[in-house]
């Protein structure tokens, strides 16, 4: 079967699983920035408590394997009476794995911030809270913008594990494609162009502008 | 079911799990030493005056690091038997996991090349050093040190994405605890046994990384 017959047989499904593989992405990046920052910020808490829990977080995740998380939050949470269906706990744990590594980029950037910074919103009275909001995060994110670009790829690839759990996203497609038709070069290599260009042309170029939009906010052009 | 953790159940197959965690840095060690060689090639590849090979190996290794390894283990393994080559589940998952970390060294050699200073490439030209001794005696052996520590994060990085080889089939920790877990309905003990194990060996690793790492910088004098 030459490759365009074979995209206009199935071309259909690989766009269905590619829109259920940017469902995946989305949720877990927004699962994966909401507890990196609270796990890198928790990190650099005076409170112990706060602080253990987010190291205890951040080795666990980063220790063990995506596929492992996957699998333990996926058949073995429901054992402790919580049970998510297949698309939750898909995006949760691919969130929760990057979010992991995201911490340390949080809390790197943020103790990456001059001090002189820290100081000057101190000399202004602005409270602790103030000061994280309006000084030092803004300047962090500028800071930790080019790391998050390399990890939201990560994020992109990690997405394609979810297929294990029978998720039907991109990769669940082109396993599906090639176990009925055989034709695993067509099958497995659109998915792999696929990836390629959400990476290369959309994540990338997108994070891209994120950060010149951000260094012309901060007036750093 | 419920939570009930069995202990007596855990020492029937903690052996077993720990006989596959053998295969399992196994599979690390063989893809890491493909990556590692593979790695430089790709680098010194791109260095070569030739634009299109640059150009080509430039975009191939853009292209394995944004795409999933789990899919590029899927496509070495299957693609092969459509063109007669028969690959065995380790060969493809070797061949697959190195290439992927290759890509990945490779950037770490290339930021290595590009922080040794201009000035001992131009010293080697006025001492009219080949290329091969320019490389393999000044360029290398620099760019190496301040390599360690990425070199090091992904030794662990590979030995966290083998269990990604059980989906073809490759005997290692996670498809031992997917064989114990269908063959006795339970999957709390050996799941969370194979968490357990990676968190002993990475943690571990990843602080011996860091002390390696400051011995490299000491010994080097940086």
């Amino acid at each position: 079967m030459p490759i365009w017959e074979f995209l206009a047989t199935y071309g259909w499904r690989f766009l269905g699983g590619a829109v259920v593989t940017a469902e995946q992405f989305i949720l877990a990046a927004l699962v994966a920035i909401t507890v990196a920052l609270l796990a890198g910020l928790g990190k650099l808490s005076g409170n112990w408590l706060i602080r253990g829990t987010a190291v205890v977080y951040i080795e666990i995740f980063r220790g063990t394997s995506l596929l492992v998380q996957l699998y333990w939050i996926f058949f073995v949470l429901p054992l402790f009476g919580i049970n998510l269906d297949k698309f939750t706990a898909g995006f949760l744990s691919v969130g929760l794995n990057i979010g992991a590594y995201g911490a340390e980029l949080v809390r790197g950037a943020i103790r990456s911030v001059p001090k002189g910074q820290w100081e000057a919103a101190y000399a202004l009275s602005m409270s602790p809270t103030k000061r994280m909001r309006r000084i030092i995060l803004p300047q962090a994110l500028a800071i930790m913008l080019p790391s998050w670009g390399n990890l939201l790829i990560e994020l992109l690839k990690g997405t394609a594990l979810v297929s294990l759990i029978s998720v039907a996203d991109l990769m669940f497609e082109a396993k599906q494609i090639n176990a009925s038709t055989f034709l695993s070069a067509e099958a497995f290599g659109t998915a792999l162009v696929v990836y390629y260009i959400l990476a290369r042309f959309l994540v990338t170029p997108f994070m891209r502008g994120l950060e010149r939009a951000m260094a012309r906010r901060l007036g750093r052009t | 079911m419920r939570f009930d953790w069995n202990w007596e159940f855990t020492a029937e197959i903690l052996p077993r799990l720990l006989a596959a965690t053998l295969n399992t840095l196994i599979a690390a060690g063989v893809g890491y030493a493909i990556a590692v060689v593979l790695g430089l090639v790709l680098a010194l590849a791109q260095r070569t005056p030739w634009t299109p090979l640059t150009k080509v190996v430039r975009e191939l290794v853009e292209f394995i690091r944004s795409t999933p390894l789990v899919l590029q283990i899927f496509f070495v393994f299957y693609v092969g038997p459509q063109f007669g080559i028969r690959l065995s589940p380790w060969t493809a998952g070797m061949i697959a996991i190195g290439l992927h970390y290759s890509a990945y060294l490779s950037e770490v050699y290339r930021a290595g090349i590009e922080a040794v200073p201009r000035g001992q490439w131009e010293s080697c030209r006025a001492l009219n050093l080949s290329t091969r001794d320019t490389y393999l005696r000044i360029i290398i052996p620099q760019a190496l040190p301040p390599s360690v520590a990425g070199m090091g994060n992904y030794l662990i990085g590979i030995f966290k994405d083998t269990p990604m080889l059980s989906v073809i089939g490759v005997a290692e920790l996670m498809h031992t605890a997917n064989a114990i877990g269908s063959e006795h309905y339970r999957f709390l003990e050996p799941y969370t046994l194979v968490g357990v194990i990676f968190l002993a060996i990475s943690l571990p690793a990843a602080g011996f990384v860091r002390v390696f790492e400051g011995w490299v910088r000491r010994k080097l004098g940086l």
